[in-house]
């Protein structure tokens, strides 16, 4: 892909005593779809308005094509933000509403009704130029908030958990909506959620965070197939964290039994967490399992059965699209491919990055 | 700059607001007998004034009217604002509208509006043989009157607020209608309730306009007697009453601002 | 439940139609009613006389002076105070509730003494070596008294107002290119607007009908229209002139109140 459009450069901010962002240091490409993912009060919705100019970073610099724009007033930068909960001009008409920046900006008047025709057909809200943002619904106030960012022509897009307010079903729409806006838009996107799912549909790359630290950044496959921490594996889908032992490359003991695996590098009889998706685990007769255990839950879910299987003392979640009763003897294989080892968090500050849940 | 700018302003306005409780302050240690002269510092008038019955009587007058007042407007609001909350908009509008009048409407034609009305009444029942004195109930039905809108705004956000499925899941619970309301109602609109109750009181403290239509003779509250002063002079026990009420006031309202900072330590 | 409910609304309904609606009508039928109680036009038509007018002239002047001064005065304070991040619950307080507990007479009273010619403001203009102010007994103290008394009522709205904006929404503007002025035109001022009306009838009423202001810091002298209704009832017993004044009276009022009632959506009033 193409080069750095924004650079974060070792930004720290504090609010009273509590660091938000701790030596953060982070770029996005032009043409990005970028998201920063995370639990509330993990800092990302403060880089989201770092990088807006909503807020200054105590240490650190914000750079902008190569210029620095740290301590730049919002209304000097060069991208636009759909907030939390739309922030629609409430006295406004909806044309009003999408004209104000272009108004600021002294286009003409010709120049501004074909923006605001353009916009809302991008939205898929022609027509709608009279109305009040009050008698619209959640979905449409949300494409009038980003048309209404769009029509300046911004670089940067960011978006602050947009579908938050959204129900379910119309946040999948959306969710497909902005794909599709960003493609015909040709910006970069930079969002803001606590939706792992959202994340995972969207984005390009995914930023994760937690408590003012970044945790791993990577393509939605690498964020899910190999999480680089137990918080990302946790975070990030369903999943079966055990404590295990490296006993050498590709040799791992799980819970008293050995499994083989593809990682090298980590050391003779070294402590490891060891992260299986609950898909990745093979159910079969106890004969042909690496180790045995009984089926102690189970319930239908739709697409597949999850059921949870007592082995080595561990209670292993399971998905799969074959049913075993409650009690049945059966026995786990996985895959090589699917276990994912990683380093235990060594100091305190990475255990701090632990969820307790 | 900013910050040093507004800082500056709000100073500004404060001393705009305080300087002329701060002038009544001093006067009221004034030996001499006229605002208008300096005698140098004294307490005198602090002493002279309980020996005045005139002005202890006033003082007793307001205070009685201002706590019976601000109580049965409070209770009363209370149930308006209750019984208004259930109601269509349509019909809550309406009252509120009402309700509002004496709050929106000129003290002026409040009090006169109230003076016919008991002139009026007083008529009526001469007919049966009843007098009406214009005095402490016409007083008081006077400041409950304009102090009911203030103890229903006072009220109403609170109850917009509450989710009244809480009420429901404590009648489901087992409650009675009387045990929920205490129980789950009310420690909510506590509050505004109490709020709404101290304003009452405060604004019937320093009402004069309704009090001097409805009071008749003879019956003085503070305010009403002042105003007949104001052409003879004022007397400076007037000063020294104001400054201990004021004061009084003052350290009151410091304790309680104080008290729950106290609590919140202990909870850490 | 529901009987209870009615039972409940009982007694203020009643206090309501008794101590407002009922009175306000006598007011209403002594106005239009001459002293024998036969129907006449002659009360309200007293409002015409040359002394009368001037009176309501010279009040609304002085009221619409007050109104906008209490305006300029109280927007920069209520916007510094919804700025402050802490509550400013206790600054309202201290502006607004705890100078009531100076008496109101005394409070407007102690400008007498502080505007005297040889008063303390006088002293401190003479330090500073500017020209001495001689305001007391005019119309210009009775303005600084109704401004005075009348400021926190024109505060309490328009701070009420300016908190209620979502500070995205002004992110919003900003974020959109507006810089301070222009999002201060085109964003906050219109969205307090409400509050904005609510506080110019808080503050115009109670100025256009005082009658003690006028008689503390006037000296007498200088009679406005609630000095006229407050004579005709208090001295001369005269309740059907004072009556039909009053009532001409209210229909500035009711002109004002209906202008806030288009703008007060909810109908609870924005005062509180």
């Amino acid at each position: 892909m193409s080069n750095k459009l924004i650079d974060l450069v070792h930004i720290t901010k504090k609010y009273d005593d509590t660091t938000v962002l701790d030596d953060l240091n982070l770029y996005i490409r032009e043409n990005e779809f970028l998201t920063l993912l995370g639990p509330s009060g993990c800092g990302k919705t403060t880089t989201l308005r770092i990088m807006g100019g909503f807020e200054q970073p105590d240490q650190g610099n914000v750079i902008f094509s190569g210029t620095d724009i740290t301590s730049l007033a919002p209304n000097k930068r060069q991208l636009n933000t759909v907030f939390q909960k739309y922030a629609l001009f409430t006295h406004m008409s909806i044309a009003e509403n999408i004209a104000f920046g272009l108004k600021i900006k002294k286009k003409s008047r010709d120049y501004i009704n074909d923006k605001i025709k353009y916009a809302l057909k991008l939205v898929n809200l022609d027509g709608y130029e009279n109305r009040t943002p009050d008698s619209l619904s959640g979905g449409q106030q949300q494409r009038i908030a980003i048309a209404r960012a769009i029509v300046n022509e911004p670089k940067v897009l960011l978006l602050d958990e947009p579908l938050g307010a959204l129900d379910l079903k119309l946040r999948q729409d959306m969710q497909y909506e902005l794909i599709r806006l960003k493609n015909e838009l040709g910006i970069t996107f930079i969002y803001v959620t606590h939706d792992q799912e959202e994340a995972l549909t969207m984005s390009d790359t995914i930023v994760v965070m937690n408590q003012g630290y970044i945790q791993q950044i990577g393509t939605p496959e690498d964020i899910y197939n190999e999480p680089q921490n137990a918080f990302v594996a946790d975070f990030i889908g369903d999943s079966n964290i055990i404590n295990a032992l490296m006993l050498e490359d590709k040799l791992v003991e799980i819970l008293g039994t050995c499994f083989v695996c593809v990682d090298t590098g980590f050391g003779r009889n070294k402590p490891v967490d060891v992260v299986i998706r609950p898909e990745d685990v093979e159910l079969t007769d106890p004969a042909s399992g690496t180790i045995t255990g009984t089926v102690s839950h189970l319930i239908f879910k739709g697409v597949h059965y999850e059921m949870e299987v007592m082995a080595g003392g561990f209670e292993w979640l399971v998905h799969s699209t074959r049913m075993f009763p409650v009690g049945t003897e059966v026995g786990i294989r996985v895959d090589p491919f699917n276990i994912q080892i990683m380093h235990k968090p060594e100091s305190e500050d990475e255990e701090a990055v632990m969820i307790d849940d | 700059m900013k910050k040093a700018c507004s800082r500056i302003y709000m100073f500004l306005i404060f001393v705009l607001l305080y300087a002329p409780i701060l002038t009544l302050i001093v006067l009221s240690f004034n030996a001499s007998k006229t605002r208008a002269k300096w005698g140098g510092w004294s307490v005198k008038w602090y002493i002279s004034l309980f020996e005045n019955s005139a002005i202890m009587d006033a003082l007793y007058n307001t205070l009685i009217i201002a706590v019976l007042s601000a109580t049965i407007a409070t209770l009363l609001g209370l149930t308006a604002a209750l019984s208004l909350n259930q109601m269509r908009k349509r019909r809550r509008t309406l009252i509120m509208g009402i309700i509002n009048i004496p709050m929106l409407n000129a003290e002026i034609v409040t009090g006169i509006s109230l003076m016919l009305v008991f002139i009026a009444l007083g008529n009526f029942m001469t007919n049966f043989g009843y007098t009406i004195q214009f005095g402490f109930w016409t007083v008081l039905i006077g400041h409950i009157t304009f102090n009911l809108p203030y103890v229903v705004l006072s009220i109403m956000p609170k109850l917009k607020q509450i989710n009244f499925s809480t009420y429901e899941a404590a009648l489901d619970l087992g409650a009675s209608h009387a045990l929920a309301f205490r129980k789950v109602i009310l420690p909510d609109i506590m509050p505004g309730v109490l709020s709404g109750f101290l304003l009452a009181f405060t604004l019937s403290l320093d009402d004069f306009v309704i009090t001097h239509f409805v009071k008749g003779p003879g019956f003085e509250t503070l305010s009403t007697k002042i105003y007949t002063e104001v052409r003879k002079g004022i007397k400076p026990e007037m000063y020294a009453l104001s400054t201990l009420l004021f004061i009084s006031v003052l350290v009151l309202l410091l304790i309680v601002n104080v008290k729950p900072k106290e609590k919140k330590k202990q909870a850490v | 439940m529901i009987k209870k409910k009615k039972l409940l609304s009982g007694p203020y309904l009643v206090w309501t139609v008794a101590f407002i609606v009922i009175p306000l009508l006598l007011i209403v039928y002594y106005g239009f009613t001459n002293e024998a109680g036969s129907l006449t036009l002659e009360n309200i038509m007293n409002m015409g006389t040359p002394e009368n007018m001037k009176a309501l002239w010279l009040a609304l002047l002085l009221s619409l002076i007050s109104t906008v001064l209490c305006l300029i005065l109280a927007y920069p304070l209520a916007m510094i105070l919804s700025n402050t991040k802490a509550n400013a619950t206790g600054l309202i307080v201290m502006i607004f509730i705890i100078p009531m507990w100076m008496n109101f007479l005394l409070r407007t009273l102690a400008w007498q003494t502080l505007l005297e010619k040889n008063g303390v403001i006088n002293i401190a203009l003479k330090f500073l070596g500017l020209p001495s102010l001689n305001i007391i007994n005019t119309p210009y103290a009775i303005v600084l008294g109704m401004v005075y008394n009348f400021l926190p009522f024109m505060l309490l709205p328009i701070y009420n107002s300016l908190i209620k904006i979502d500070r995205n929404v002004i992110n919003a503007a900003k974020d959109l290119g507006a810089n301070e002025f222009q999002t201060f035109c085109k964003i906050t001022f219109p969205l307090s607007l409400p509050g904005v009306i609510s506080g110019i009838t808080m503050v115009f009423v109670p100025s256009l009908t005082t009658f003690v202001i006028s008689d503390l810091l006037g000296g007498s002298k200088i009679l406005l229209i609630g000095n006229v209704i407050e004579q005709k009832f208090k001295q001369g017993s005269n309740w059907n002139t004072g009556s039909g004044l009053s009532l001409v009276l209210m229909l500035f009022i009711l002109v004002s109140m209906a202008i806030m009632q288009k703008y007060d959506k909810d109908g609870e009033g924005a005062a509180f």
